[in-house]
């Protein structure tokens, strides 16, 4: 299997409350990985994102502006969270992570650890 | 260059998709123009007594790129999303997210004023408040 670096993909867990599973970018170079994550209508302050040993939980919040006594007639965002878990492989440094979120993107940088780091093999001609 | 890997999609990202479109599918009342595949933006619409709320969720988008515009009683929601270029030798082992160009459209109530209309790009979202019409009242057909 591809068990080399990659974020591997989870489930959005046994929460019980509902969330909409975001749509994700996972970009991978040699020097990390990126994570693009679109949750729009998400609040810089509403946005939440821990790593606990090796969990990534990228949650946010919904706030829209909505007149009071508004009635729905067409609902796509049915739900007023985001929430999806991706498990961190062990190279990656989760000391090292870099988070820029504007206009509801998110932006994950995850550097590879040092060691992880790619290294030329030299191959001796005898 | 960007290749996909060969494994499928995570699987309850699939199912998740799939119950969105069944729903979709159910809840609302088909329109004559559709529903966008993928939905984007995605769009909430609602009202009030006095306004037509609308909430297109385009996250991403410059704002200056975004083209708004209200004809004949239909609204439309145009632009183009780019994302980042991927470094040269990534390998991209999700590829969820929409890119290009996307038109959504929106027909109004009869009492939705095109001269009294807001727009704001917030987070994300492009929210469009368009008021009605405060002398909507029934019209009288004159029978000649």
């Amino acid at each position: 299997m591809n068990e080399t670096t990659t974020v591997n993909k989870q489930t959005a867990g046994a929460a019980g409350e509902g969330a909409i599973l975001p749509p994700v970018d996972v970009i991978e170079d040699s020097a990390g990985i990126t994570l693009y994550a679109d949750l729009p209508g998400v609040p810089r302050e509403r946005l939440d994102i821990q790593i606990e040993s090796d969990t990534l939980t990228i949650a946010g919040e919904v706030v829209l502006d909505i007149p009071e006594g508004m009635e729905a007639s067409h609902v796509e965002v049915g739900l007023p969270r985001y929430r999806r878990v991706f498990t961190l492989s062990k190279e990656l440094d989760p000391n090292r992570v870099n988070a820029e979120f504007a206009h509801g993107v998110l932006k994950l940088r995850i550097p590879k650890a040092e060691h992880a780091q790619p290294r030329k093999v030299e191959i001796k001609v005898m | 260059m960007v290749y996909r890997t060969l494994f499928p999609r995570d699987m309850f990202a699939e199912l998740d998709r799939l119950q969105r479109e069944m729903q979709q599918a159910f809840d609302l009342s088909p329109s004559i123009r559709g529903v966008a595949r993928g939905g984007y933006p995605a769009m909430n619409v609602g009202g009030t007594p006095k306004s037509v709320e609308i909430y297109a969720f385009a996250p991403g988008v410059d704002p200056a790129t975004l083209d708004v515009q209200i004809e004949k009683g239909v609204l439309t929601v145009a632009g183009e999303r780019r994302l980042e270029p991927p470094p040269e030798k990534a390998t991209a082992h999700i590829d969820e997210r929409f890119a290009g160009r996307f038109r959504r459209v929106v027909t109004l109530p009869d009492d939705a004023d095109a001269g009294n209309v807001q727009a704001r790009y917030r987070d994300g979202v492009l929210h469009i408040s368009i008021a009605r019409r405060q002398a909507a009242q029934p019209r009288r057909i004159e029978i000649q």
